[in-house]
């Protein structure tokens, strides 16, 4: 296949940026898409040309490490998929690629496609956590949850931390993100008794790291490769203003 | 060199209570004044990390992703063991000990693999209540499923994703600290070198990925928990930077390699489709309960599978093991494969795989159970190979998956080096020759949750009231130079070939010579090969970019590097023992039928390999005593 990738490079955070094209004549319908831009950057190498960076890891859709947007849509046009996950056989002989890396005031840009996401992480440090020490756990079944109630909570955890709903979001808000650890916790007996204290910390903690403010368009949800529901969202929502209304002393 | 591992006396079920009762402490009102610095935010460095902040220490905790909690143990995806015994079938702490022990191949140390039996127990608490969510039954208790290797069940999983959801626990479980103050984390920083005053491990030099600045950093002890490097064959199911680069620069300051050769070929992974694949996707074991491995009976039978009718097709693993099946542990599965492939049967565009056939169990079942039993696996294959496994076999082949052998430790988890601690899969001590399903995230987490945090009292103790050493002095100065020194040889080779190409280049002969079958004179050859290779990449290697900046070869540049040292040392390993034990299949070394031929009286050891600057590394010799259990022949025909 012959695609040209039209590519994002910037220098670093405060230099700017621009589209580069990179023809590449000989991209195998089975390579990955991580793989074909290696293969760009292996032509650049023979060049002595710096190469274009981009973060990943895994390669097998689990670790969140990569996120790339690729011709308008974070992680590329399949559904589900992470962009490592994505191959070339989903794309057409002859067409031109766009890759970008993910946007949000709160992701700057380190160099070309990489960003730098540790706002997430300081989101998930203000309480997205249940407060027990290692050693201090009652005997496991002790705990009974419901089939139900552990698969929902599954489904909240099964959030990989890409950032890709921040990246679709024209706000560039993380609920989606910041909720589903709100309904993993929230689900599991254990989880339900910080659950006040949680919802409010880290419903600040988004606000304080940049993020924008969700408007329900449901973006992020149509882009996460765990297909994560904006259902969370909206539980969020109730639990922050049912918990604020508690704190203020209006319902006693 | 004497090797001392320190195992405490008793009968090996109390020699954990007596350590835990007769260490050394270090009083909670002194811990903070006490600095330990951890390299990995695995399940093994992240949980360490989490338990020594818990206990009051002062932490600094490094990985070289962009967040903690994309460490490699995210992608573990069977499950984890542990011997609660709640399917009332006979399970307990020895049973487990004992298939451990046998499934390594009596290649591992029993004080030690008695110790993770033991502790699995409190694991599954701790996990719990971190707020894991395993697999439940409809009234609401833990569910279990049966792994590889053993008749019990005993294996506890969140969907096919366990080893994220243990991560995440252990994320949370270190989040808390972070947000506490007691860790301070640093993110995107790759460890450069270790600094030793005296002898002791008192610091490391770190590399700052973003800005390319080498920090200095002193701690009173240091834990690696760098996990497994069996990337070093480039072609293998670990992510693309997972790598042996702090265990290299350990080795290279005095602490001894134990079994380097030892690295677990996993066989139910995607083949590889052609010469620009970068890394090989696992299929979880579990397919093995329902698919049936075959290949056609003749060789380079190209016909499509359908067309190829019973008579004509050679169930290898039923064939061969009738009493296991399709469920012979992975190192016999791996080898059988690769048997296969070598005779010419392999199947695939490459030649290089065999089929994992569903149609019987299709037929029996239904498309429906089999799609509810293995659905995300069967998903997942379409997205990776473009092809429907209900209608058609799946094609497998065998990866390199897990390494067994590591850095050497004692009973504390502490390496040649004082104050230098391994743990997770960083270090050698419980798996043996070959490791079980679901034992790798059990002996991640209870090395970093459990016992780190203990053993590490009985060594700082002494430290109490102590200063940390200053970072501007001489060995810190020097190993900052050597480090700097060290890039900028790389970039200024300014040769012909890239990283990759090399690196490549290793992971084909590693793969051909010590991968699943070795040979004395394939492993000498591969001596030659990599010595060869290692002068090429110091005069031909091209690292584009500079040092101040992210710069992404250089990055793997460095980890190639110290994969050429090490990749030699595992074939001396593999070469020195004349023997065949678990996933170490010396074809000298067989039996008439062509299984595994072990030498208990002269290799019942772990080889532990001591560097030389100049000249081959020397090994040392721990012997294997096994007192608890009976040392017998493998067997699974």
């Amino acid at each position: 296949m012959k695609i040209t990738f039209r590519i994002w490079m910037q220098d670093g955070p405060q230099e700017p940026g621009q589209l580069v094209d990179h023809e590449i004549n000989d991209v195998h319908p089975d390579m990955s898409f991580l793989e074909a831009l290696d293969h760009v950057n292996a032509s650049r190498i023979a060049k002595r040309q710096r190469v274009i960076e981009f973060d990943h890891d895994c390669r097998e859709g689990i670790c969140g490490t990569c996120g790339l947007v690729i011709n308008g849509r974070p992680h590329g046009p399949l559904p589900a998929t992470t962009t490592c996950q994505l191959h070339m056989r989903s794309f057409t002989d002859g067409e031109t690629i766009l890759v970008e890396p993910f946007r949000a005031r709160a992701f700057p840009v380190i160099r070309d496609l990489r960003i730098d996401r540790t706002a997430l992480d300081r989101i998930q440090r203000a309480g997205g956590f249940i407060s027990t020490n290692i050693r201090t756990a009652p005997e496991a079944n002790s705990i009974l949850i419901a089939k139900k109630d552990a698969e929902a909570a599954f489904d909240a955890a099964a959030c990989i931390g890409c950032g890709a709903c921040v990246a679709n979001c024209k706000n560039a808000a993380a609920s989606l993100f910041t909720s589903a650890k709100i309904a993993h916790l929230d689900h599991l007996p254990q989880g339900k008794i910080e659950s006040s204290e949680r919802v409010v910390r880290m419903v600040r903690a988004m606000d304080q790291q940049g993020f924008g403010s969700c408007t329900n368009t449901e973006a992020c949800e149509a882009v996460c490769p765990r297909e994560i529901s904006t259902d969370h969202i909206a539980r969020m929502n109730w639990q922050y203003n049912w918990s604020r209304i508690k704190s203020i002393g209006l319902l006693k | 060199m004497q090797l001392d591992a320190k195992i405490p006396d008793g009968p090996v079920e109390q020699k954990w209570s007596r350590y835990q009762g007769s260490c050394r402490l270090v009083n909670a009102a002194n811990r903070g004044k006490l600095q330990v610095i951890v390299i990995g935010t695995g399940l093994a460095g992240g949980g360490a990390a989490a338990a020594l902040g818990e206990l009051g220490y002062s932490v600094k905790s490094f990985c070289f992703h962009d967040s903690p909690r994309r460490a490699h143990s995210v992608a573990a995806q069977g499950g984890v063991n542990a011997a609660k015994n709640y399917q009332n079938d006979s399970d307990n702490v020895y049973r487990m000990f004992y298939d451990t022990i046998k499934g390594g191949d009596f290649r591992s140390r029993e004080a030690n693999v008695y110790r993770m039996a033991e502790l699995s127990v409190a694991l599954i608490d701790t996990c719990v209540a971190q707020g894991v969510p395993f697999a439940r039954e409809y009234g609401g208790v833990l569910e279990n499923r049966s792994f590889g290797g053993v008749q019990v069940e005993r294996t506890f999983y969140a969907q096919g994703q366990t080893g994220q959801q243990l991560l995440l626990g252990t994320y949370a479980a270190l989040n808390r600290q972070i947000d506490a103050g007691r860790v301070q984390m640093f993110s995107r920083h790759e460890l450069m070198d270790l600094v030793l005053v005296d002898g002791r491990a008192c610091g490391v030099i770190v590399r700052d990925m973003i800005t390319g600045q080498l920090e200095r950093h002193a701690a009173h002890a240091i834990v690696l928990a760098t996990g497994g490097y069996a990337k070093i064959y480039y072609l293998s199911t670990l992510a693309m930077s997972s790598n042996a680069t702090a265990i290299w620069k350990a080795h290279r300051r005095g602490a001894l390699l134990a079994n380097p050769s030892f690295v677990q070929v996993h066989p139910t992974s995607l083949p590889p489709l052609g010469k620009h694949q970068s890394k090989l996707t696992l299929m979880s074991e579990s397919l093995r309960n329902d698919g049936r491995i075959w290949v056609p009976a003749q060789p380079h039978d190209d016909r499509p599978p359908k067309e190829i009718p019973d008579s004509q097709r050679d169930y290898y693993l039923e064939r061969r093991y009738p009493a296991y099946g399709n469920l012979t542990p992975r190192d016999i599965a791996s080898r059988a494969a690769r048997e296969r492939i070598d005779a010419g049967h392999g199947v695939g565009p490459l030649g290089n795989a065999v089929y994992l056939d569903f149609r019987d169990a299709i037929q029996q079942h239904g498309k429906e159970e089999i799609a509810s039993r293995y659905g995300n696996l069967f998903g997942m294959y379409e997205k990776i190979t473009g092809m429907n496994a209900y209608e058609q076999p799946m094609m497998i082949a065998p990866a390199a998956h897990f390494s067994m052998g590591g850095l050497w430790v004692d009973y504390e988890l502490m390496t040649t080096i004082r104050g230098l601690y391994a743990v997770g899969e960083c270090n050698f001590s419980d798996h043996g020759a070959n490791r079980l399903g679901a034992n790798s995230l059990l002996q991640a987490c209870v090395d970093g949750y459990f016992i780190l945090p203990c053993t590490i009292g009985n060594y700082l103790a002494d430290f109490v009231g102590k200063p940390l050493p200053s970072i501007e002095e001489q060995p810190f100065v020097q190993a900052v130079q050597h480090s700097r020194d060290s890039i900028d040889r790389l970039l200024s080779v300014q040769g012909t070939r890239s990283v990759d190409e090399f690196h490549r280049e290793l992971g084909a002969i590693l793969t051909n010579r010590c991968g699943i079958v070795r040979s004395g004179d394939g492993l000498r050859c591969a001596i030659e090969e990599v010595r060869r290779l290692r002068k090429e990449f110091r005069e031909d290697v091209c690292v584009p970019g500079e040092s101040c900046q992210p710069n992404s070869e250089l990055e793997k540049a460095l980890r190639v590097q110290d994969y050429l040292g090490l990749g030699e040392l595992m074939c001396r390993d593999a070469l020195e023992r004349n023997e065949s034990c678990g996933m170490h299949f010396r074809t000298e070394y067989q039996t008439e039928s062509g299984e595994a031929s072990r030498n208990d009286e002269e290799y019942c050891y772990v080889a532990a390999w001591q560097y030389q600057p100049d000249g081959e590394a020397v090994c040392y010799r721990e012997p294997l005593k096994f007192e608890n259990v009976a040392m017998i022949s493998r067997s699974y025909r």
